[in-house]
């Protein structure tokens, strides 16, 4: 009886450790919506989120046309590798990859550098929002 | 005896992982405690560097690629490395002004022409007084040290495919040891000259 218990409670403590993994994503993704609400974004779309996402835009460095899905792959299950480093990259989706976005502080970071890498913008608070729920959706 | 068989097992276990996780605490205690006593007498006894140990540095930094010791460039090399983060050899490595500040703030106070040791100071030598490079591997303190290694088995090596790797040939790179006793070239093993 006893191993049993152990074994349980093993599992109790485990499911428990990956629902709060999903739920601290969850929290971190709804802030981040509401604050870009707050700057004047309308209702997010996954869609739009989606087809951003394979928009080719012309580097101007490098004169190449590149879009999020050159580094990411249009499959957000799977890992992705950087074009000239080869820097492997974690998938993006929240159902393969739910500890990718809890921390509010680097998906900003990184929103900043890669929509200035591959647009040369920084990307709107309705696009930053579309991919957020993009990324939900997969 | 089957339940005994398990409890030993789980025993076992979590002895193990608390050994392990005692270990790795001592460890970074040790590490703080080389930082106070750096340019005091330990580093200068050693032909290394001091390995990066400022948590900001390490987290971003390494994100991507391998922490370069501050001691590998002078402060006038990192005051613009730092200030054109969105233009990093390419890529756009932005980070918000706090962190920025304070990783510049490490990698001056580290750098190759505040460090006593002489690894750095060698470094230092090598760089023209009005020069501010930014690559490590554009210095002529490492030029010359790794004149002799055929570009076949770095740039050639997919295994390594840049001089700027150091820890794929650099075994204890990140312990702030290139020493050549501990250089292993991927398919090649050690290097002697």
């Amino acid at each position: 009886m006893k191993p049993l218990m152990v074994l349980s409670s093993f599992f109790i403590l485990a499911s428990l450790t990956i629902s709060q993994t999903a739920l601290a994503t969850n929290s971190s993704i709804a802030m981040l919506l509401e604050k870009y609400q707050s700057e004047g974004a309308n209702q997010f779309d996954a869609n739009k989120g989606k087809s951003k996402w394979q928009e080719q835009h012309i580097q101007k460095k490098t004169g190449k046309p590149v879009s999020c899905a050159t580094c990411h792959t249009t499959d957000l299950r799977k890992t992705g590798s950087h074009i000239r480093t080869g820097k492997l990259i974690e998938a993006m989706s929240l159902k393969t990859n739910p500890k990718r976005f809890q921390d509010t502080k680097k998906i900003e970071k990184w929103f900043k550098r890669n929509c200035k890498w591959t647009w040369g913008r920084e990307c709107t608070a309705q696009e930053k929002g579309d991919f957020l729920l993009f990324f939900q959706s997969q | 005896m089957k339940q005994k068989r398990l409890w030993g097992t789980v025993l076992l276990f979590g002895c193990v992982t608390l050994s392990m996780a005692t270990l790795a605490w001592s460890d970074g205690w040790e590490r703080e405690g080389d930082e106070e006593h750096e340019g005091r007498g330990f580093m200068q006894q050693t032909a290394g560097v001091s390995p990066a140990i400022n948590k900001a540095y390490k987290n971003e930094c390494s994100a991507c690629h391998f922490a370069y010791p501050a001691g590998f460039l002078p402060k006038r090399s990192w005051i613009k490395m730092m200030a054109t983060l969105d233009d990093h050899f390419g890529e756009n490595a932005e980070l918000d002004n706090e962190t920025t500040n304070e990783i510049t703030s490490y990698l001056t106070t580290h750098a190759a022409d505040q460090a006593p040791n002489r690894f750095s100071r060698s470094i230092t030598r090598s760089i023209a007084d009005k020069a501010v490079p930014l690559r490590i591997t554009e210095t002529n303190y490492f030029l010359r040290k790794h004149r002799e290694i055929p570009k076949r088995m770095v740039e050639g090596n997919i295994k390594v495919r840049s001089f700027s790797n150091c820890i794929s040939c650099h075994t204890g790179a990140e312990r702030g040891s290139f020493d050549e006793d501990g250089v292993n070239i991927p398919g090649y093993g050690r290097w002697e000259d």
